[in-house]
């Protein structure tokens, strides 16, 4: 189980367009471990809805600019 | 290392040195009595209040070990300690699901020496050692969890 979801996601193109914002400032923005915003990155964890939303409003950006699901074949 | 994943280290530890310290004693005992005489009931009780113990004592020196290095590093404590967010608890309902799992396949063998009417000692025997594979396959999934995604 290398990466068990297809949701890509910008969270770190974000991060640094955000003044390189680190993994602990958004860890800290939206209330979970700074490891959970490591494992979302590299596309270990498929987030909740609401958390996904909630990264979505910490960059002031849609949630269609974080996340991606990619079109089936 | 997230801090839920370093309680479930600690379980894990402990799942393994207590009962292979539990298990070592009492084999020790058969070769002297046997199983009909054996007298595991304080032996056993002990080892399931030294889990309970060891586990609680680990997990806060894990807690203050946590603290000591955030201070280091210059991160608040509080950061990795108090903060278990949707990923932990996901990750937790899942190894706890799977050792539950393993722990209800071994109750079945329980029942087996039930019926066949064994010495009261392979019964608890093999009860607590159903307990203790649920909580080491349990702690091994959360563990691989973290690390290999969830």
């Amino acid at each position: 189980m290398g990466k068990p979801t297809r949701v890509t996601n910008r969270i770190r193109a974000l991060r640094f367009a955000a003044g390189e914002m680190t993994q602990a400032d958004l860890a800290d923005r939206v209330g979970v471990t700074r490891q959970t915003v490591i494992a979302i990155e590299q596309g270990r964890y498929s987030p909740s809805l609401e958390m996904a939303f909630q990264i979505a409003r910490v960059f002031g950006v849609p949630l269609d600019d974080v996340f991606d699901y990619p079109k089936e074949k | 290392m997230p801090f839920e994943e370093k309680v479930t280290w600690v379980s894990l530890v402990v799942a393994v040195v207590v009962p292979v310290a539990y298990f070592a004693i009492m084999l020790g005992r058969l070769g002297e009595v046997s199983a009909a005489d054996i007298a595991y009931q304080r032996p056993l009780l002990i080892a399931i209040g030294a889990s309970i113990a060891l586990t609680i004592v680990g997990s806060i020196l894990a807690g203050i070990g946590t603290g000591i290095s955030a201070e280091l590093h210059g991160r608040p404590a509080s950061d990795d300690i108090d903060r278990k967010d949707e990923r932990d608890k996901q990750i937790s309902r899942h190894g706890d699901l799977i050792g539950f799992s393993v722990s209800s396949v071994g109750m079945v063998g329980v029942l087996a020496l039930t019926m066949l009417e064994y010495e009261y000692f392979w019964i608890a025997s093999a009860l607590y050692l159903s307990f203790v594979i649920g909580t080491l396959v349990g702690s091994a999934v959360k563990i691989a969890s973290y690390h290999r995604g969830f």
